[in-house]
């Protein structure tokens, strides 16, 4: 787990009464948290509960129309946090450049805003590549890559950032179960090495259940339930206990 | 509509602003008009050769049968470098070169390739919108000067070799010539510049605000290509009174 050592390298987010719509259909009501730097925080909820919404608003991605959100205590709205603040996301799809190399994918943040030079910046993307098992792939195009392979990429481009919030949207959807505990472990351990704060939705139980320090549940754009693993177990919410509890078991067990 | 004059200006606006990193951006820059030059330039030189062509065919039997056909290189000359070349090889561009910068920004925001660069704090503007806008601005008026030379071309070879013009080539480029000032192909660049700046901008927007999936990408198309066309040949009109304004 987190040392208080590395703890420090995470920012702390607040968030406090948050509230979109589109057009008549409210998507979040109200949603207040906090999580805290170094966390591994996950957003659990069914298809269509808000999560992806809720954490666009989270890297500013989305304004909402009431509520705010801070990082270490500074509003995000400004548009100026990510100048402060070194923050990333792993999309669902990946979301990589379709016309650049996987290299140059990784790479883009470096190259773009002119941090390392080119031969530092090739290095660095092996290494981030390596580290999601996914070397020696610099020069594949993304559309080359199986789904799994672009979600590792794409967590390589993020960690190219070296993020202080990592936000992953559906990070095991539509991958096979070793790819997702693969994928799950490299999370874990990502949070574990760099301490950065990670907030992950997902409606996948197991990887909720298997990586997070807390949780909440987020249904109806509502969350019902906040707090460790354990503890949303308990919860008496009949919303939440279907959630957790229903499975694919309909014929006896032999 | 007003809205997307709005959202084109406040787009223009943070193109301008963003100029000075244009030299940061220089390699995509040049990749941009490597595209469009290497996808049109030889569209642009057949089209504008049979312009000229069809110039010649269509003033010169006129003139001759008045005695004018010495006066027909003038004809050809201005009319293609003022206006025929400028607006068609910027509606030549829209089509091949707009269109494809709409599909191309619209697909990344579909895609969410552009929510992914806002998430590395990568402005679009910065890396998508200007070197686009640069390399179409300096690259439309340079196609223009190579239209302008095949055009001239074309309607000497008709003016040359038809037998109802029949002058010959010295006779076609010396009044071409004599009435041809620097002033008028300057009068060609800088209605093309400004094509130029429309073509790029339309289409940019266009692409930016492109929702849905493969078929919004396909409407944002059509609409970069249709509204650049319009906005050409209106704004083609005003420069011209402009242009002829301070001519006089």
């Amino acid at each position: 787990m987190n040392t208080p050592e590395n703890k420090r390298a995470g920012v702390k987010v607040t968030v406090k009464g948050l509230q979109k719509a589109y057009g008549s259909q409210t998507v979040l009501q109200g949603l207040t948290f906090e999580v805290a730097p170094g966390e591994l925080f996950v957003i659990m909820g069914p298809s269509g509960s808000g999560k992806s919404v809720l954490l666009r608003h989270l890297i500013g991605l989305e304004t909402p129309d009431a509520g705010e959100i801070h990082i270490n205590g500074q509003p995000l709205d400004g548009g100026q946090i990510m100048d402060h603040y070194r923050m990333a996301m792993v999309f669902q799809s990946g979301a990589l450049l379709n016309s650049l190399t996987v290299g140059e994918n990784v790479g883009l943040y470096l190259s773009e805003h002119r941090l390392k030079p080119p031969a530092e910046i090739q290095r660095i993307v092996r290494e981030k590549l390596e580290l999601v098992g996914m070397a020696g792939t610099e020069d594949k195009l993304p559309g080359e890559l199986s789904g799994g392979m672009k979600k590792r990429v794409a967590i390589a481009r993020a960690l190219v950032v070296e993020p202080q919030l990592i936000l992953y949207d559906e990070p095991t959807s539509e991958l096979d179960p070793l790819i997702a505990v693969t994928i799950a472990e490299e999370i874990v351990r990502l949070n574990d090495r760099m301490g950065a704060t990670s907030i992950v939705v997902t409606h996948d139980r197991d990887l909720a259940f298997g990586i997070a320090d807390r949780l909440a549940i987020l249904l109806g754009g509502q969350l019902r339930a906040i707090g460790t693993p354990a503890e949303v177990r308990r919860c008496a919410d009949p919303e939440v206990q279907k959630f957790l509890t229903t499975d694919f078991r309909f014929k006896p067990q032999t | 509509m007003f809205q997307n004059i709005g959202e084109m200006l406040i787009l223009f606006w943070r193109t301008l602003q963003a100029l000075p990193l244009v030299l940061r951006h220089r390699q995509k820059v040049m990749d941009q008009m490597f595209e469009i030059g290497n996808a049109s330039l030889l569209m642009a030189c057949i089209l504008s050769f049979f312009i000229g062509g069809v110039l010649a065919l269509q003033t010169g039997p006129v003139l001759a049968e008045r005695g004018l056909s010495g006066l027909l290189g003038g004809v050809v000359g201005i009319s293609l470098c003022k206006e025929l070349a400028p607006v068609m090889m910027s509606i030549l561009i829209a089509g091949r070169i707009g269109s494809a910068m709409a599909a191309e920004i619209g697909s990344m925001k579909v895609y969410q390739e552009l929510d992914a660069l806002r998430t590395l704090n990568i402005n679009p503007v910065h890396y998508l919108v200007l070197p686009r806008m640069t390399a179409i601005a300096v690259a439309l008026p340079t196609l223009l000067l190579f239209a302008v030379l095949t055009g001239w071309l074309g309607g000497a070879v008709v003016a040359h070799y038809n037998q109802s013009i029949a002058i010959s080539f010295a006779t076609y480029f010396n009044n071409l010539e004599e009435v041809v000032e620097l002033g008028d192909l300057a009068h060609g660049l800088f209605k093309t510049f400004c094509f130029a700046v429309v073509v790029g901008l339309v289409s940019c927007h266009q692409g930016l605000v492109t929702i849905g999936g493969p078929r919004g990408i396909g409407r944002s198309v059509t609409k970069a290509v249709v509204n650049s066309i319009v906005l050409i040949l209106i704004l083609d009109y005003f420069l011209t009174r402009l242009l002829l304004y301070f001519e006089e």
